[in-house]
Formats: C-alpha cells, sequence, structure tokens
C-alpha cells in the first residue's frame, strides 16, 4: 500500500447528502476481477451523458457538463469534499478503488458510511470527519475560492486552509501507523498468527460444532 | 456488569487487543460471491499465502447469474468470467459449501447459508456484501466487509475491527394485519434516518419482533444496513432453535444439546446498558411504500409524496427535489396514484419462503395489470423454489400472469439481463432504491411481497389492508 503522509491538495466539491456507492461506481463496473482502471468511470452516470460499459474509452465520451468532475477548475483534484453519509450502501470495494484510481488522497465530509469508512484506510486515502459547521465553510470557501487547496497534515493530523484556519482530526493509532508507513494489515495480523492458532484451539474446545 | 448481546458475541471473538480498543477478531464464518471476492483470492494467491480455515467458506454466485434459460448458460462473457473465476479460486483454495451455477441448492448467498444450517448463533459472520446483517437473526455477529477484509481474513482468520457502539431498538405491541417485517424494518430506517446507525450495532428487540418468524426476523437485520449500522442482531429464544434443527450443516446428536445450552445464553441481560435507544410502537406501524431515491425516504401507503417547499433545512430540502424529479413524481400526490411498470418479488430482503406465500396469498386467482409490463417472482434459492412448487405457488403466479423464475439477485441490483429501462417505475421487495439501482434511470419502490403483489395486480400502489 501507498504511505500518506502530508499532501496540498486541490479541492474538489460533490454537494450531496447520502451518496452511496452505486453512484460512485456503478454495478456494471463490478463485473471487472481486477483491482485498478476504476477511476475514469468514477461517479460515472453523473459524469458522462451516455450509458457506460466497463472498458469503454472515455475520452470521448458525452460528459455533463455541470458535474463537478467535468469543470475545468477541479482537474487534478486530490481532495474530495462531501456531505452526510458519504460512502452509504453497497460494501463493494471497487467505491474507494475508483475514488484512488482517479487521484483522490482525501476525503472530508460531516459523516461517512461505516464500511465504505474502512475500505477507504485499506486503499491509502484518509477520510476525515469534520463538523457539519466546518464542511460547510469549506464547502462555501472551495466554491468562491478557485484553485482552493487544502493542506493536510496525518503526523500533526490537521487541515489547514488557504487563509490559515486550521482543524483537527481523529484517528486511531493503527490506521494512523499504516497509513504513514504503508503497512497493509495481513502482514501486521500474521506476526499474531501463534495467538491467532491459541484462540482458535480453545474456541474449539468450547463450541466444537463451530468447526464441523 | 450486564452485557448485550452484542458484548457477549464480540468478547467471545477477541483475539487481542491494542491498546487503543482496535481488535483482532476471530471470524467463524466466510461467506462468498463471484463479485467481492476475485480480487481478494488473486491477493492470496500473489502473496503465496493459502486460506487460513478453508472450511469456514460457504460460497455460490449469485449476483451475475442468469434466472431464466438456464440451457443457454451465462450469455454475457463478462459475467460468465467473474462465475468461472469464483468456480476456479473454490477449487484451488477449497471450502465447505459451494453451490456452483445451476446447481439445485444454489441460490443468493444470505438465503442459502441460514437453510442449510451454516448460519449458527453465537458465530461471527463475515461476507464482501453489506447484506450480511441478515445472518443476525440468528444471534450471530454477522456484516459486510470490503474486498481487502476479505483477503484480510482468508489470510487470518481474523478481521481489524474497532467495537462498536450499541444501539437497541424496541418494537412493542401486536402488529396490524397486512404489516409485515418488511414494513417494520422501514418504518425503523424511516424513523432514524439511513444513518441514524452509523457506528452502531442494533439489536433489535421487543414483542414486535419476538413474534416474527425467523424468515421475518432475517428480513428486519437484513435492513440494518440501511439504516446505516453494519449489524443487526436479534437474540436467541425457541423461534431460532426450532429453524435451525435438522439443517444440514447445523450440530447434531450430543453436540445439538450441548450447542442449544449454550445458544439459550445469547440474549442480552437484564439492565445492559446502550448508547442509544429507539422505541416504536408496533401497532402505529402501518404498510410503507419509498418514494424517493434513499430508503428513509418512505412513507405509510395513505400518504402524500412530500412537498420540497415544505423543509426548512435546505440540503434536505435540495434532497427532496432532486428525489422527485429522478422519481417523477409531483409533490403532494398520493401514494396510492403511483402507477408502475414492473414489479419485481425476490433479493436477500423478500425471497424466502414465507414471503413467497405472502405474495402468492394476494396474486390468487387475480391478473396482473395491463400496464404492469413484467411482473417477476425470483425464489432466493433452489430449496426455497422446490418448496413453493411443492405448495403449488408457482402455478398460482404464473396464471395471475407473473413469470416465475430461477434464483439469484436478479433485478435487486440488475447485474444480470433482468433490469428496469429509463423512466421505468417498479414495485420491488428489495432494499435498495437508488438511482439506478435496478438499472440505468430506473425508478424503485421498496414495499413488502405483499404489497409488490398487490400493486401489480391493481397497477398502481395499493393498501393491503384494502386489497
Ligand atoms: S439480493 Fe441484492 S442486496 Fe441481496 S446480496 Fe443480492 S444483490 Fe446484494
Amino acid at each position: 500500500m501507498k504511505a500518506f503522509t502530508r499532501l496540498n491538495g486541490l479541492v474538489c466539491p460533490i454537494d450531496r447528502a447520502n451518496v452511496d456507492t452505486d453512484a460512485i461506481i456503478p454495478k456494471q463496473f463490478l463485473k471487472s476481477i481486477k483491482r485498478s482502471g476504476f477511476g475514469p468511470y468514477l461517479f460515472d452516470e453523473w459524469r458522462y451523458a451516455d450509458f457506460g460499459e466497463p472498458g469503454m474509452d472515455c475520452t470521448n465520451r458525452p460528459k455533463r457538463p455541470e458535474f463537478a468532475l467535468n469543470q475545468a477548475r477541479y482537474q487534478g483534484a486530490q481532495v474530495l469534499l462531501a456531505r452526510d453519509n458519504f460512502g452509504c450502501g453497497s460494501s463493494r470495494e471497487h467505491a474507494p478503488w475508483a475514488i484512488e484510481d482517479y487521484g483522490f488522497r482525501v476525503m472530508i465530509a460531516p459523516s461517512f458510511a461505516d464500511i465504505f469508512f474502512s475500505n477507504s484506510y485499506k486503499n491509502a486515502i484518509l477520510p476525515i470527519v469534520a463538523s457539519a459547521e466546518i464542511v460547510d465553510r469549506l464547502f462555501k470557501e472551495c466554491e468562491a475560492t478557485e484553485g482552493y487547496k487544502l493542506d493536510v497534515d496525518l503526523e500533526a493530523q490537521t487541515v489547514t486552509t488557504p487563509s490559515g484556519f486550521s482543524f483537527s482530526f481523529d484517528i486511531t493509532p493503527h490506521r494512523k501507523h499504516c497509513l504513514l508507513n504503508g503497512l497493509d494489515d495481513i502482514g501486521l495480523t500474521l506476526v499474531h498468527a501463534e495467538q491467532i492458532k491459541a484462540f482458535e484451539a480453545k474456541h474449539k474446545a468450547q463450541q466444537p460444532w463451530l468447526f464441523a | 456488569m450486564a452485557k448485550t448481546l452484542y458484548d457477549k458475541l464480540w468478547d467471545s471473538h477477541v483475539v487481542r487487543q491494542e491498546e487503543d480498543g482496535t481488535c483482532l477478531l476471530y471470524i467463524d464464518r466466510h461467506l462468498m460471491h463471484e463479485v467481492t471476492s476475485p480480487q481478494a483470492f488473486e491477493g492470496l494467491r500473489l502473496a503465496g499465502r493459502k486460506a487460513w480455515r478453508n472450511t469456514s467458506i460457504v460460497a455460490v454466485p449469485d449476483h451475475n447469474t442468469p434466472t431464466n434459460n438456464w440451457d443457454r448458460d451465462i450469455e454475457d462473457p463478462i459475467s460468465k468470467t467473474q462465475v468461472d473465476t469464483l468456480d476456479a479460486n473454490i477449487k484451488e483454495f477449497g471450502s465447505l459449501i459451494y453451490f456452483p451455477f445451476k446447481h439445485k441448492n444454489q441460490g443468493i448467498i444470505h438465503v442459502i447459508a441460514p437453510e442449510n444450517g451454516a448460519t449458527l448463533p453465537g458465530m461471527t459472520v463475515v461476507c464482501g456484501d453489506s447484506h450480511t446483517a441478515t445472518h443476525g437473526a440468528f444471534g450471530a455477529l454477522a456484516h459486510g466487509i470490503g474486498t481487502s477484509e476479505v483477503e484480510h481474513v482468508l489470510a487470518t482468520q481474523t478481521l481489524v475491527q474497532k467495537k462498536s457502539k450499541a444501539m437497541l431498538v424496541k418494537v412493542e405491541g401486536a402488529l396490524g394485519a397486512g404489516v409485515t417485517a418488511k414494513d417494520v424494518a422501514l418504518a425503523i430506517i424511516g424513523k432514524i434516518g439511513t444513518a441514524g446507525g452509523t457506528g452502531y450495532c442494533i439489536e433489535f428487540a421487543g414483542s414486535a419482533i419476538r413474534g416474527l418468524s425467523m424468515e421475518g426476523r432475517m428480513t428486519v437485520c437484513n435492513l440494518a444496513i440501511e439504516a446505516g449500522a453494519r449489524a443487526g442482531i436479534i437474540g436467541v429464544d425457541q423461534i431460532t432453535i426450532d429453524y435451525l434443527e435438522g439443517r444440514e450443516h447445523a450440530p447434531k446428536g450430543e453436540q445439538w444439546n450441548q450447542a442449544v445450552e449454550y445458544w439459550k445464553t445469547l440474549h442480552t441481560e437484564e439492565g445492559a446498558a446502550f448508547d442509544a435507544v429507539v422505541e416504536m410502537n408496533a401497532a402505529e406501524i402501518e404498510p410503507q411504500v419509498t418514494w424517493g431515491t434513499s430508503p428513509e425516504q418512505v412513507l405509510a401507503v395513505g400518504g402524500n409524496v412530500p412537498n420540497p417547499a415544505n423543509e426548512a433545512d435546505p440540503v434536505k430540502r435540495a434532497g427532496i427535489e432532486r428525489a422527485l424529479q429522478y422519481m417523477g413524481l409531483q409533490a403532494d400526490m398520493p401514494i396510492t396514484d403511483i402507477q408502475i411498470d414492473k414489479v419485481f418479488i425476490g433479493s436477500c430482503t423478500n425471497s424466502r419462503i414465507e414471503d413467497m406465500r405472502a405474495a402468492a396469498v394476494v396474486a390468487k386467482g387475480k391478473k396482473v395489470a395491463a400496464n404492469v409490463k413484467l411482473a417477476l417472482v425470483v425464489p432466493g434459492s433452489g430449496i426455497v423454489k422446490r418448496q413453493a412448487e411443492a405448495e403449488g405457488l408457482d402455478k398460482i403466479f404464473i396464471e395471475a400472469g407473473f413469470e416465475w423464475r430461477e434464483p439469484g439477485c436478479s433485478m435487486c441490483l440488475a447485474m444480470n439481463a433482468d433490469r428496469l429501462s429509463p423512466g421505468e417505475r417498479c414495485a420491488s421487495t428489495s432494499n435498495r432504491n437508488f438511482e439506478g439501482r435496478q438499472g440505468p434511470g430506473g425508478r424503485t419502490h421498496l414495499v413488502s411481497p405483499a404489497m409488490a403483489a398487490a400493486a401489480a395486480i391493481a397497477g398502481h400502489f395499493v393498501d393491503i389492508r384494502q386489497a
């Protein structure tokens, strides 16, 4: 996994509540058996005027100009600004795969759906929960200022706006450690393989029917 | 201190705990389907790892499989590749149960695991699928995970997790005639919102929940995720135990007695504390119909579509306006004036035998309305299908003009050929009314099986209590 330490990134606003993972990456793209290549289809139905199919070349597809990702001012964005309950619905990890593949590394919202939230960390994306007031302020500033960038410092757990306003965010030490060092969970867990085996033996003695 | 059911399930699976509360949780049952597993197996293969305990795996292809013309196999080559990939991966890594495409017991993963006794009380159950919450109906801790986590469970038999908060949703009293588990669940979502359960494990309790069959309880837990909760659970009682007895993978003989003794402890103790409590009166719950593009946009069937002008919160107002536009509805119109084009009875929410029976009772001796282009009934598994056919339900549906299909996810998410065309409106017993969920531009209204069947007959929504 890629490490994440610090980023000064352009912000792209997606101004809707309850954005679900079906919207982030529609189901027809779930037929892929790969992990990469989903970026061009991120928000496919909102982004393009035609119907997207897996494998399609998106360069000449008709775009919906009003959608943020299609606007010149947001090209190259690395910070996704969103509303409440972002990433709700299906557990598909294709959603963070698409977000990461597009180039986003940070998401900021008042709340995220649980499964999407943990899936994001596994893909080197940092989801930041900020109060509704702060998120509202960021939306307003972002709309008012072309080239609006945020400075995100994982070590310090802070986000700073161009005007110098700064707020801090929470992250568990475990997730922070993994992100800062680009570690994937499996290797870390297997360090405890003996402990897992010991637990398994005890569990089997207590509830043998679970192992039938 | 008195423990909640969630505490008991959690505590009995913690392998180790870090200082910040992050735990390594042991996983008893790993359910799989073809969509969210290929990248996980690929990761395992690239790292040269084996499955830690392949007898924990129960797998089935369900999302991509066609529900008719099985003799033609899977015609979409990309769907076929995904199903073939699951076949090959299970062959390579092993499993306890695998029902390939066209196997007589094939079906939706959340239907087949319980009916084969592979979901048991006290288990931790995971699947790369958000509706895994379904299995919580058995007093099991069950939740959906992402593909990286699928790989993690395959490789280590554990999951890195932090304990959620606990919410109690208590529904007391008797449900009115025509009011089902689906209506209870939708009413709960309408009350707490689609993010109301975020960060929580929801325990459903109260006399109305205890009065439900296992099928009904699975419907309720299935929809916990639509309220934002990763897991929904219900304590074990005699109904749970009776359902499991004699099922293929349930314990037998002396182990059965031992298991039952333990399972009977799987409920919340008197006086245990919850972080949040929601109480509902069963008698006040009416048949529900969603009108928008989020399951929380739901109303009693007698209601009128909301008017955005009456909403003070600007984000919510914009949400209502967008939903009305997408759904092609007028503000203030009665729900019962909404005409439908298609009907879908199926999905892991409502495709069990009880759901088939409830729909058949309504359809019996009637005809699907002329304006309804397609009314699909898709049983959740081969076992459900055979049971329904033994009871003659297939004939009732076919005579009424419904199509009786082979099991699978079907039009719940339209990854196979069953889907809505742009602008088409569907009365559906599934779980998500998101934009494009049942096909691009398709419009979904979530209802119970009886309400869906009644809408098929009338051509528009009707109050099942008056149908
Ligand atoms: S029936 Fe629908 S919700 Fe259930 S597992 Fe299949 S696609 Fe997912």
